[in-house]
């Protein structure tokens, strides 16, 4: 399936408050807590559906569509929250 | 920068509610609507009480006005009456809005006063830590409510439409998709508008009455609502002590500041061509 | 240009002093004896373009004044002993969030339902310390129909000046009887405004010298998006709970009248240099109290009048000059001695301070008064 769409996941770990609703409400079990904190444990199952940006009381987390599949691995979970969000994406 | 966060004063994040309260939730689904309205930020007046729910206001990058307990509407109808140009928006509570400032409310409502009032109603006194609120289900436990609530709860869209106001509506904090949908039609209503949002309180109403996480609470949200479109299809049993939500209640009826603009039309002058200073007075009637 | 004179009531002129002023918006409930006042910004604020709302009560009413003055329009009510206390939590809140309002007392007599067709000055403590906290407040007693009409462009331009609430303190006989007027000409009046922040950036709403200073003040809805809450707040206006954030905003709150107290201060006095005798009074009792003066000079006796047009903050500077030169302070009230109390805290004992009270609904008859100069006179 050539067309899958993949995403990433912004995370801003100050607001995070491990509430657990992301991680519960996720179609796809994309998402886990980990030291109290949301990560994407599994980013390449995510559909885009962004319940868990909708859902999320503290807007720590951010759906955003990803061009190739996670191939750098790179662990979203730490997010520097002293630089502004969009420094991530630039 | 996400659309969402262009809304917030990041600098004030991340709020004071506790872990999985629903408040949050709700204010992330006005920020969108407002953002798939379009509406400017600099005409945006964004008023609340005391109470959680009304810390909202506080995190919002608008003209904001955190006021009294339940004097919300009061303060809102004076800023509409002096600048009926604004979007004038409040967002209150259930304690706040139905218990000490229900009779601003009926008043708002009778009125007809273009504002939407966004009740966040988590079943409880949240900030003073869990007493029982004039939303608080009969029977349940509360700091105040040892043995049970006694008291019936209001049904706030019955009560806001026998006041009067022209758009009645109830969401969820689950049904977050519908809940956005709910507020851009009641920021749309010419008129005094009335979303209902019920709110996950884990800390207090979740703990005291056993109902568990924030999951369960959402869950147990979910099961107690039906959707007000689908209720009908539904055999009684299904529908019996559940609360409708969607669009409850439509209807147009001439806002307030229009019709005191109309009343007033024929001596009004701008303020401008008055040189000011001292204006006749016809003797006032004794 | 020919003076304009009029035979005016009171809380006409009240009412057509606030137009002078600037009066934009006006919110309200009726209560007797202020009704006339709502009424009449009923009829005369469309004409001016602005608006008028009756409210469901008046912790509304003065919910509505803050909101509508937060929008840069002058803002006002009126009430009595029974409304005035309803408005006090939201008194404070302007208070706090130095939003200039204008609230109307006309007394009548309390506490409770009381007597309301009957005069009465006993809501002076309550004018100054009604809400709870300490908190900076203006309180001005017209003492004629004539001062209704400059005491409420005083209040306005005070109140503007040092975003404080600011309180017209009349009574039922002051706010009902009527007196040929003559009105000044709007080009003789100062009208002052709040004020107004330099630039859109970097704005912070609370920020001014820590000795009273004033912060400049942006309007609602002009793109500043600047927040007010009933909190203590720092500079930003955002919500503090630091020691030195609410020592510092309580204090800078509180100088803004002490350090500006003499240019509040204003009070009138007849035969008062070398009076034996000093009568203090304010509203309508000064009348029958000045009359007593006359009389009691007239027989003889050195009696001297200092009348008070602002009680709060009050002249202590004044009385204890004057105590230190008088054998006795006669102090005439229609309430069992409030503005006495004052008398004697600011004249430490040296002057003896005859209180003269009543409290049956009815006005002083200046031989009432004078009864009590001769007596201090012994």
């Amino acid at each position: 399936m050539s067309d899958k769409k993949f995403y990433r996941h912004l995370i801003r770990e100050r607001y995070c408050k491990g509430c657990n609703i992301c991680v519960a409400y996720c179609p796809k079990k994309v998402l886990e807590l980990k030291d109290g904190k949301v990560f994407a444990a599994r980013p390449d199952d995510c559909i885009g559906c962004l319940m868990c940006e909708l859902r999320c009381p503290d807007f720590a987390i951010e759906v955003k569509p990803r061009d190739a599949a996670a191939s750098d691995g790179a662990d979203e979970r730490v997010v520097d929250l002293q630089v502004p969000p969009e420094a991530h994406d630039a | 920068m996400s659309e969402t966060l262009s809304y917030f004063r990041q600098d004030r994040l991340p709020h004071i509610w506790c872990p999985g309260c629903g408040h949050g939730t709700i204010t992330g689904a006005l920020v969108r609507a407002i953002d798939r309205l379009g509406l400017d930020k600099n005409k945006i007046m964004l008023v609340s009480g005391i109470g959680c729910s009304s810390r909202a206001v506080g995190y919002l990058d608008f003209d904001t006005l955190h006021t009294a307990h339940g004097r919300a509407l009061a303060f809102a109808t004076g800023l509409k009456v002096a600048r009926p140009d604004l979007k004038v928006i409040v967002m209150t509570g259930d304690g706040d809005c139905t218990a000490i400032g229900g009779n601003h409310f009926i008043h708002a409502a009778r009125r007809n006063i273009d504002i939407t009032t966004i009740v966040m109603n988590n079943n409880i006194y949240g900030m003073t830590s869990g007493q029982y609120s004039p939303m608080t289900p009969k029977g349940m436990l509360a700091t105040t409510a040892p043995y049970g609530n006694s008291e019936r709860d209001f049904d706030l869209a019955e009560l806001a439409k026998a006041a009067g106001a022209t758009y009645v509506a109830r969401g969820t904090s689950f049904h977050v998709p519908m809940l956005i949908e709910l507020l851009e039609q009641a920021l749309q209503n010419k008129g005094f508008s009335v979303v209902e949002a019920l709110s996950q309180c884990p800390t207090y109403m979740g703990r005291k009455n056993k109902i568990g996480s924030a999951v369960d609470m959402l869950e147990w949200i979910k099961g107690r609502t039906v959707n007000a479109k689908a209720a009908a299809a539904l055999p009684p049993e299904k529908v019996q002590g559940k609360l409708l939500i969607g669009e409850l209640h439509k209807s147009s009826q001439p806002e307030y500041c229009d019709e005191y603009l109309k009343a007033t039309a024929k001596v009004r002058r701008a303020w401008k061509n008055i040189d000011g200073g001292l204006r006749g007075c016809e003797q006032n009637s004794d | 240009m020919p003076k304009t004179v009029k035979l005016m009531q009171g809380n006409e002129a009240c009412t057509v002093g606030a137009l002078a002023a600037g009066l934009e918006f006006y919110a309200g409930y009726p209560i007797t004896p202020s009704t006339e006042i709502a009424e009449l910004c009923a009829e005369e604020l469309p004409k001016v373009g602005g608006s008028f709302i009756q409210m469901e009560d008046e912790i509304a009413s003065a919910a509505a004044i803050i909101g509508a003055s937060l929008t840069g329009r002058k803002s006002m009510t009126a009430t009595s002993g029974p409304g005035f206390s309803l408005m006090q939590e939201l008194l404070g809140y302007a208070s706090l969030c130095e939003v200039p309002v204008v609230f109307v007392n006309v007394q009548r007599v309390g506490p409770s339902t009381g007597m309301p067709t009957s005069p009465a000055q006993g809501d002076v403590m309550q004018a100054r310390w009604g809400t709870h906290g300490d908190h900076p407040v203006i309180v001005l007693s017209p003492g004629n129909v004539k001062e209704c009409f400059e005491l409420t462009v005083r209040a306005f331009n005070l109140s503007e000046r040092y975003r404080v609430p600011a309180i017209v303190l009349m009574d039922e006989v002051i706010g009902h009887m009527r007196e040929k007027v003559e009105l000044p000409d709007a080009s003789e009046l100062v009208i002052e405004n709040r004020p107004a922040p330099k630039s859109r950036v970097g704005y912070k709403p609370y920020e001014a010298a820590a000795d009273g200073g004033v912060p400049p003040m942006a309007p609602f809805g002009e793109g500043y998006r600047w927040h007010v809450t009933g909190l203590f707040h720092d500079e930003t206006g955002f919500p503090s709970n630091k020691p030195e954030v609410a020592d510092r905003l309580m204090r800078r709150l509180a100088a803004k009248i002490d350090r500006n107290e003499a240019a509040i201060r204003d009070y009138v006095t007849e035969s008062l240099d070398d009076c034996e005798i000093a009568v203090l009074s304010f509203g309508s009792s000064a009348m029958s109290a000045l009359s007593a003066v006359r009389k009691a000079r007239a027989a003889g006796v050195k009696a001297g009048m200092i009348r008070l047009r602002t009680i709060w903050p009050f002249p202590d500077e004044a009385i204890r000059e004057l105590s230190s030169r008088v054998k006795a302070i006669v102090v005439p009230e229609m309430n069992l001695g409030q503005v006495a109390l004052e008398v004697e805290r600011a004249s430490r004992c040296t002057a003896r301070v005859a209180r003269v009270s009543k409290v049956n609904g009815e006005l002083f008859r200046p031989e009432e008064i004078l009864a009590a100069i001769m007596e201090a006179a012994k």
